[in-house]
């Protein structure tokens, strides 16, 4: 299947397990790439190689503190995948919400002394 | 990762080829049933807010098929169909799902019902055959599982408004 390169959007950025770790270790807060690399174990072009990696799609921000480098993370360059996600959930919920006005009517149909058969279908649409 | 919903439905990503979602019902599980295999009741809440669903077959036995097909709000229909692969009656339905505009990537759908004091937990499990799959099925480029990145999304999403 066709994709996109790795750099170009967040699914991708994040796409990579180390990747998410150092998201994951960025999410408590400011760290040195000296950190980074003592953290994860990783030797250091490596780390160096997927900061880039997520700062080419912005999801981590970077400043100069002295002699450091100071990465963050950046929320707001997840977001794709946020609204992702969010998409699909708000089809469902859309779904049962109709659901649950549905199982009411089916509820008071058997309390008005159906058993739930077939033959009182009056589950016509109601639109 | 939970994503929260108004009425708590939940949405999660269990493994790189698997979305996971829960609702609890206010009704016995009979009914929750009879609303997920009865073609009337189906058409009235599978649209969701997007469209019509102007077609739903079911046949429900094992080697059975299904078909739904829904006309979104302006847009062309959209069509879905697969097969009954497993039918405990007002416990569990396993099918495949083959969305018609990607007849390539089917999906195992695995639907359970559980009762608790007249309550029905009712919990859908899409497995793709491969992350791609998956992915493509929501149109997006991303290739491999983030959950862990979802965790973390949890933390800061929110805060982003």
């Amino acid at each position: 299947m066709a994709r996109a390169a790795t750099t170009t959007d967040a699914f991708n950025a994040v796409a990579e397990p180390r990747r998410r770790e150092i998201l994951d270790l960025l999410a408590t807060g400011e760290r040195s790439v000296n950190d980074l690399v003592r953290l994860l174990g990783l030797a250091q072009p490596q780390v160096s190689k997927h900061l880039r990696v997520l700062r080419e799609v912005g999801a981590v921000g970077v400043r100069d503190d002295g002699r450091q480098r100071l990465y963050r993370l950046n929320g707001q360059a997840l977001r794709p995948i946020h609204d992702w996600v969010s998409q699909y959930e708000r089809t469902w919920s859309a779904r049962f919400e109709r659901l649950d006005s549905v199982l009411e009517e089916l509820q008071q149909e058997e309390r008005d002394g159906g058993t739930g058969e077939q033959g009182r279908d009056r589950d016509a649409p109601r639109r | 990762m939970v994503v929260q919903a108004s009425k708590a439905a939940t949405v999660t990503l269990p493994g790189d080829k698997q979305i996971l979602m829960t609702r609890e019902f206010a009704a016995p599980r009979h009914l929750v049933y009879r609303a997920f295999t009865t073609p009337d009741l189906v058409k009235r809440w599978w649209g969701a807010d997007l469209g019509e669903v102007t077609v739903a077959e079911i046949d429900l036995r094992v080697g059975g098929a299904w078909r739904y097909v829904m006309v979104p709000n302006g847009g062309p229909e959209v069509g879905f169909h697969g097969e009954y692969r497993e039918i405990v009656p007002n416990e569990r339905i396993v099918s495949t799902e083959v969305y018609e505009g990607m007849p390539d990537g089917e999906a195992l759908n695995t639907v359970t019902f559980t009762e608790e004091n007249g309550r029905t937990t009712l919990t859908i499990l899409v497995q793709h055959r491969s992350q791609a799959d998956r992915d493509a099925h929501l149109n997006s480029g991303m290739e491999a599982g983030m959950q862990r990145a979802l965790d973390l999304l949890e933390q800061v999403a929110v805060s982003l408004g």
